[in-house]
């Protein structure tokens, strides 16, 4: 399983954020983007996850074993700034909904709810609203979410923003552990985060060439 | 796809009782008719079913704006487009749950307003059923709104605006049949019929529109 | 195809610009041809016998029945560049609709006053809920509606994207409301209206009125394009703000 991006390049309103990206990841790897604020992270990310369509350029994943590609978006989870989990359902609710929403792509299986909220150490608060949990508890919650359905990929933007530095430890260690079942993540991060096999790729933010060429 | 309707009724339940409020709106807009037109019982039996077929059409559209907001704010609607299953099909059921939460209610309480509006049984039974058969078409169209809406910094008003001509045909046939079935010489059965096929057309259109506006209106 | 979908800042101006050349050489010719056409067209209109029945407001004719043919061809044509937006992404596309919805509502509001205007010496009121008229009141309303939602949002390309889908939604529905109008209609005339397709129409009248038409359409892909231009400019002159913007943050 290989995830190939060719010669992405992105628009955001008028502005090129980025152009010509290429870059491959294989089983196991991940690639950490980093750079300041407004420099395209979110913007590649969302690209990754289908959610924006890249102004150029493909991004695939490639399975060695049948000799197919699929698009990138349909085998992988995406943990953007916001939860995706409803406030007024109890945790429970919200991960079971996901779960059964979600399924699981080829190649691997989600853990149960309960398995899943005991992996972030929440799992006593399953049956409170969701609403009720504080910022650092919902982010993990929402965490939670990447495991009970089965994907390759993993995309997260900041994944451990308003986060401790136990709970940071904690889902770095979630994420290693996916990799070496052969998954790949794709990260946006200002905080170190300790992954395995890291490509790191600087983003550098809005790049044009003015009307006498000089690259600003 | 059941948890998703699931999920969505069980949400509308519990968020802060959008359909009572949608079924308060029907219900003063149709008791302030009488004040405007004054309280002759023949001249509001004769215009109820239109009244009635109107309120419901407002108060439908009332809720509707917001059909794909509050995913969109939780970041829920991100997930639902990520998805190999059709978008039209999690469009459609997020129509059909809010239709279930929200207009249902609208639909049952049609016969308590036809009261007032002192029209007799036949009328109040058609513009029953012409309402039950008519207003999920209601919620297709507006699907198509709620997906604009959810590109908008201030969408609502406008939504309605741009739904409203759109809801012609359905409020015609609707309350030509409900009046066929209470006036003689008119067949009850055509625009009954293609009150059925407008449903069915925008249950398709409905959907389709409202899945390519939401591909279209990532950010 | 990919590689001619493979959009980049500058080739993506490319062809806008090829648009802006083109237009510049055609413009001229179009608009003089347009006023020779409008001036042949109304003085055949105004030379010609009057209708026994209806005297000289029977020339509202000339006005009325173009505009009301260009405000469902623009419709089309809109629709046509939504699909251009949705399905090839065409910059000129966008474009195309957005410069369009003003010129379609001024051509129906320009059907409705006419209509409005012809109705008072033959119903003897100003408006009747005839099935045409409601029909392209309706229409008017959709436009107002399209125009309003392109105001609404700040980012050009989604703008046209969003506003694409409506105008689809809302060309697949015209001829629903058209018949569902007529239906209506046929419910409630009142049988002492005189209809307005009555008699056939005399050649005498025919000739004008077909001079008039290509007049109009002529008017309309004048100003059509002319819109287009400056939407182009206008767009242009944003990305050049933006950019002064960045520069002069960069440089500091």
């Amino acid at each position: 399983m290989r995830l190939l991006a060719e010669n992405l390049s992105a628009h955001r309103g008028e502005d090129l954020i980025f152009s010509n990206l290429s870059f491959s990841l294989a089983e196991g790897e991940a690639l950490l983007l980093t750079g300041r604020n407004g420099s395209g992270k979110s913007t590649l990310l969302r690209v990754a996850a289908g959610l924006l369509r890249p102004a150029s350029g493909s991004l695939r994943l490639w399975y060695d074993e049948t000799r197919r590609a699929y698009n990138l978006a349909e085998a992988a989870h995406y943990l953007g700034h916001r939860n995706a989990m409803k406030m007024e359902l109890t945790v429970r609710e919200n991960l079971a909904f996901w779960q059964s929403f979600l399924g699981n792509t080829e190649g691997g299986r989600g853990v149960s709810v309960l398995e899943a909220a005991a992996a972030v150490e929440l799992e006593q608060v399953l049956h409170l609203p969701f609403g009720y949990l504080s910022a650092g508890q919902q982010r993990r919650m929402a965490f939670a979410k990447l495991l009970v359905a089965y994907r390759p990929v993993w995309i997260v933007d900041e994944p451990t923003a308003a986060l401790d530095i136990s709970a940071e430890a904690l889902l770095a260690r979630l994420m290693r552990e996916h990799q070496s079942q052969g998954g790949m993540i794709l990260a946006a991060t200002h905080q170190p985060l300790e992954l395995l096999n890291v490509k790191r790729l600087e983003m550098k933010g809005f790049v044009y060439t003015n009307a006498e060429g000089h690259d600003l | 796809m059941i948890d998703l309707l699931l999920r969505d009724l069980k949400l509308s339940v519990r968020a802060g009782g959008g359909a009572l409020i949608g079924v308060l709106f029907f219900m003063t807009v149709v008791a302030v008719i009488p004040f405007g037109v004054g309280p002759d019982l023949n001249l509001l039996s004769r215009i109820g079913p239109a009244i009635i077929w109107i309120g419901a059409l407002l108060a439908a559209l009332l809720g509707l704006d917001r059909l794909f907001q509050t995913d969109r704010d939780d970041g829920s609607l991100d997930l639902m487009l990520m998805q190999e299953q059709p978008l039209v099909l999690t469009v459609l059921i997020k129509c059909l749950s809010h239709w279930l939460a929200n207009i249902l209610p609208l639909v049952i309480a049609s016969p308590l307003l036809g009261l007032f509006m002192n029209m007799n049984e036949v009328a109040i039974g058609a513009v029953m059923i012409t309402l039950l058969v008519g207003s999920p078409a209601l919620a297709f169209i507006g699907a198509v709104g709620a997906a604009v809406a959810v590109t908008l910094p201030r969408g609502g008003l406008l939504v309605s605006i741009l739904v409203l001509p759109l809801t012609i045909p359905v409020l015609i046939f609707g309350v030509s049949a409900s009046y066929a079935a209470v006036e003689d010489p008119a067949p009850f059965l055509p625009p009954f019929l293609i009150l059925v096929a407008i449903t069915m057309f925008f249950s398709v259109i409905g959907p389709l529109g409202a899945a390519l506006a939401l591909r279209n209106a990532g950010d | 195809m990919t590689e001619s979908l493979a959009i980049t800042k500058f080739s993506d101006l490319a062809n806008p610009t090829r648009f802006l050349a083109l237009a510049a050489r055609l413009l001229p010719w179009m608009a003089g041809l347009c006023c020779l056409l409008f001036a042949i067209g109304l003085y055949l209109a105004f030379t010609t016998e009057g209708d026994y029945q209806q005297g000289d407001t029977v020339r509202i004719m000339y006005i009325h029945v173009p505009a009301a043919w260009l405000s469902m061809m623009c419709y089309s044509v809109m629709a046509l560049s939504a699909i251009g937006t949705l399905v090839w992404r065409h910059p000129l596309a966008d474009v195309s609709h957005k410069a369009a919805a003003p010129l379609g509502a001024a051509f129906t509001l320009i059907a409705l006053i006419t209509g409005s205007l012809w109705g008072k010496p033959m119903w003897g009121t100003w408006w009747v809920w005839d099935a045409r008229l409601t029909s392209v009141f309706i229409l008017f309303l959709m436009y107002l509606g399209i125009i309003a939602l392109n105001r609404a949002m700040d980012d050009p390309s989604k703008a046209a994207r969003v506003s694409a889908v409506l105008i689809l939604i809302g060309f697949v529905n015209i001829p629903i409301i058209k018949f569902s109008v007529d239906w209506w209609n046929t419910l409630h005339q009142p049988a002492s209206v005189i209809r307005m397709d009555g008699p056939t129409i005399d050649g005498e009248f025919l000739r004008p009125l077909l001079i008039m038409a290509i007049a109009y359409t002529l008017l309309f892909f004048t100003l059509h394009m002319m819109a287009m231009r400056n939407e182009i400019w206008r767009r242009r002159i944003a990305t050049q703000r933006r950019m002064a913007a960045r520069t002069a943050s960069r440089e500091v």
